[in-house]
């Protein structure tokens, strides 16, 4: 356990630059989740703390002490690879022990500490097996064990859910939140995938092509994105953007509206028109989605209960002032205007 | 195998048999020849030179067969199937320890000529022991390596091929495996040991035979760098058997010999088979 801190983190290529200077804090504890598309530098962050790539510019801390010219090992760090890197060679166990018996950690206390993160991920019947012989759900709790065993003071990982089907996914990532929780270890988890970062963090850093747009709460970083890019890469569906111009605001300006705080009105009322291209009855929630005037497509979410206008018709829409977001020709935030 | 119904082997009926027959005659072809040369290691000499030779073994097995390994013609055979072990397994697992060490710096470091190295090595594959057998011979001959294992083994450990077959297995190991091994704290010759190795533990057996195969089979450079008898290997030494002149060639042993020198390599791939195929095969990755 401990904390860890990035002041002014760069990095290049070469002359290619990747990361333009990133700051972070993170607390003892704390899971923290990189998140944006991809290419935008995420992996090479999280590199860097684990000391797999050199570091450019800056200074990455872990609990309190420069480790920027450390080997991963001596960094106290655990890394979970998004394929999961696993040893073919070796069993189970071995996979997981191997660490230890590296650090010449004596025969017996790896063996209870490997059968310790075996029972808590539910891997005991498989500890003689090899990786070859584990299903994808079960290579990755291997690799989860590897990262447990050693008992590092920060957990690594890297879009650990990627290779697995969608409801396994779902479920290992309880599990992952759940073992973070119970071992208190701080995390650092690296995703493009927004319903995961949601759900796991603690707090979270949208990054934007090698700048950290946003860090904070999932859902403060939701309902007050700092960027039209953040307002635009979380939320599902996203972001509704609208020229300003047309409300009152400057040239290059934009207007950001989730589609939840749209709503359909009668065609001639509301504060702009559009036409229904199609319409996505999700059950819950329906999906409207309109095609304005100026040829903007938005999105409207109702309740799965409203009755939604069929396709081809012609549609009002309102909104309430306080859920406008502004933003500058940059896509910066304009508050208090 | 035989009993599974898969789509290749349905192949029933007439097309089935001829297949068959058409397999076993061409075994039969192969092996007639070994078969004579085993009759005749097991008849007398005068059996031999007067036609027709017969087609089944005589009473001389023990006879020819103790005489070739105890006495021989120039040197007792068991002498000369030790030295032909020592240089085959020589050169074998030395081809194999250099070769995967060099496959290891040029894939994993990052070091000044690292690609001109690959490339002087990759050469080399176009140069042959017979391309470069006199230069070779005087420089061990300087050495004083003449009628010597190490003359025999020495200027034939390199091997390119094995190089470059060690660095393209490297090159499909996922960089991910060694990143791991660094965070787990496994320095180089850690990960080399621990991870590297036994993944390669096919690919080394697949290799071992092979080059088993062809240490068992040098001809030339054996003959060039032994001139004493008790140096020879086996497969020079069956020509050396060969009389020059008058003598009368004593064929049944030379035959027992040539039997008696085939049994090490079948032993080998035998053995090993398990292994070869399943190195020629897949990765176990
Ligand atoms: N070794 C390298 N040399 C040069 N450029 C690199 C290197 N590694 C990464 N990059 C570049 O750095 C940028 C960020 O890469 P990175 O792997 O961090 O992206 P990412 O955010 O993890 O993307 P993804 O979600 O696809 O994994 C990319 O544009 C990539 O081309
Ligand atoms: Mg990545």
């Amino acid at each position: 356990m401990a904390t860890l801190t990035l002041e002014h983190v760069k990095k290049s290529f070469g002359e290619t630059k990747v990361i333009h200077g990133v700051d972070i804090d993170v607390a003892e504890g704390e899971f923290i989740v990189i998140v944006g598309p991809s290419g935008c530098g995420k992996s090479t962050l999280l590199r860097m703390v684990a000391g797999l790539e050199g570091v450019s510019e800056g200074e990455i801390r872990i609990g309190g002490d420069r480790v920027n010219e450390k080997e991963p090992m001596a960094r106290d760090i655990a890394m979970v690879f998004q394929n999961y890197a696993l040893y073919p060679h070796m069993s189970v166990a071995e996979n997981m022990g191997y660490g230890l018996k590296i650090a010449k950690t004596p025969k017996p206390e790896i063996a209870t500490r490997v059968q310790e993160a075996a029972k808590l991920l539910q891997l005991e019947p498989y500890l003689k097996r090899r990786p070859r012989e584990l299903s994808g759900g079960q290579r990755q709790r291997v690799a989860m064990g590897r990262a447990i065993v050693r008992r590092p003071a920060v957990f690594l990982f890297d879009e650990p859910l990627s290779n697995l089907d969608a409801k396994l996914r779902v479920q290992m990532r309880l599990e992952i939140k759940q073992l973070q929780r119970k071992l208190g270890v701080t995390a650092l988890y690296v995703t493009h995938d927004q319903v995961e970062a949601m759900t796991l963090a603690d707090r979270m850093i949208v990054m934007n092509a090698g700048v950290a747009d946003q860090i904070g709460a999932p859902l403060d970083v939701y309902a007050d994105p700092e960027t039209a890019f953040v307002a635009g890469f979380i939320g599902s569906p996203p972001t509704n953007f609208l020229p300003a111009s047309r409300f009152g605001g400057t040239e290059g300006e934009q207007l950001g509206i989730r589609p939840e705080h749209l709503s359909l009105v009668a065609p001639g009322e509301g504060r702009i028109a559009g036409r229904v291209i199609s319409v996505e009855p999700l059950g819950a929630e329906t999906l409207v989605h309109l095609r304005l005037e100026d040829g903007t497509d938005v999105t409207v979410r109702q309740e799965g209960g409203a009755e939604a206008p069929g396709e081809g018709m012609e549609a009002g829409l309102s909104w309430e002032s306080a859920a406008e977001m502004r933003f500058d020709a940059e896509g910066r935030r304009m508050r208090g205007t | 195998m035989a009993d599974r119904h898969t789509g290749m082997v349905e192949k029933r009926g007439a097309g089935h048999w001829l297949t068959h027959a058409g397999l076993i005659l061409g075994v039969l072809f192969i092996f007639f020849p070994i078969w004579l040369a085993f009759v005749a290691s097991t008849i007398t000499q005068p059996e031999i030179v007067h036609p027709p030779m017969p087609l089944l073994p005589g009473d001389q097995f023990l006879e020819n067969y103790a005489k070739a390994l105890v006495s021989g013609v120039n040197a007792p055979v068991a002498r000369m199937l030790a030295n032909s072990a020592v240089m085959a397994i020589g050169i074998a697992l030395g081809k194999i320890v250099i070769s995967i060490l060099s496959a290891f710096a040029i894939v994993y470091f990052r070091f000044p000529g690292r690609k001109l190295f690959f490339w002087l090595i990759f050469v080399t594959l176009m140069l042959p022991v017979e391309v470069r057998i006199v230069p070779t011979y005087e420089v061990a001959a300087r050495f004083d390596m003449l009628n010597s294992y190490q003359g025999l083994i020495l200027p034939l450990i390199a091997s390119a091929t094995a190089t470059f077959l060690f660095r393209q297995f490297f090159m499909t190991v996922p960089d991910e495996l060694a990143e791991a091994a660094r965070v787990d704290g496994a320095g180089p010759m850690r990960f080399f040991v621990d991870i590297l190795l036994p993944m390669s533990r096919t690919n080394m057996a697949a290799l071992f035979v092979i080059l088993f195969i062809y240490g068992w089979n040098q001809y030339l450079w054996p003959l060039l760098i032994t001139t004493d008898p008790e140096m020879n290997t086996i497969v020079m030494g069956i020509k050396q058997m060969f009389p020059s002149g008058d003598d009368i060639a004593d064929w049944p042993v030379i035959m027992a010999t040539s039997i008696l020198a085939m049994i090490p390599p079948v032993i080998v791939v035998i053995s090993m088979q398990k292994l070869f195929i399943r190195g020629l095969v897949d990765s176990e990755k």
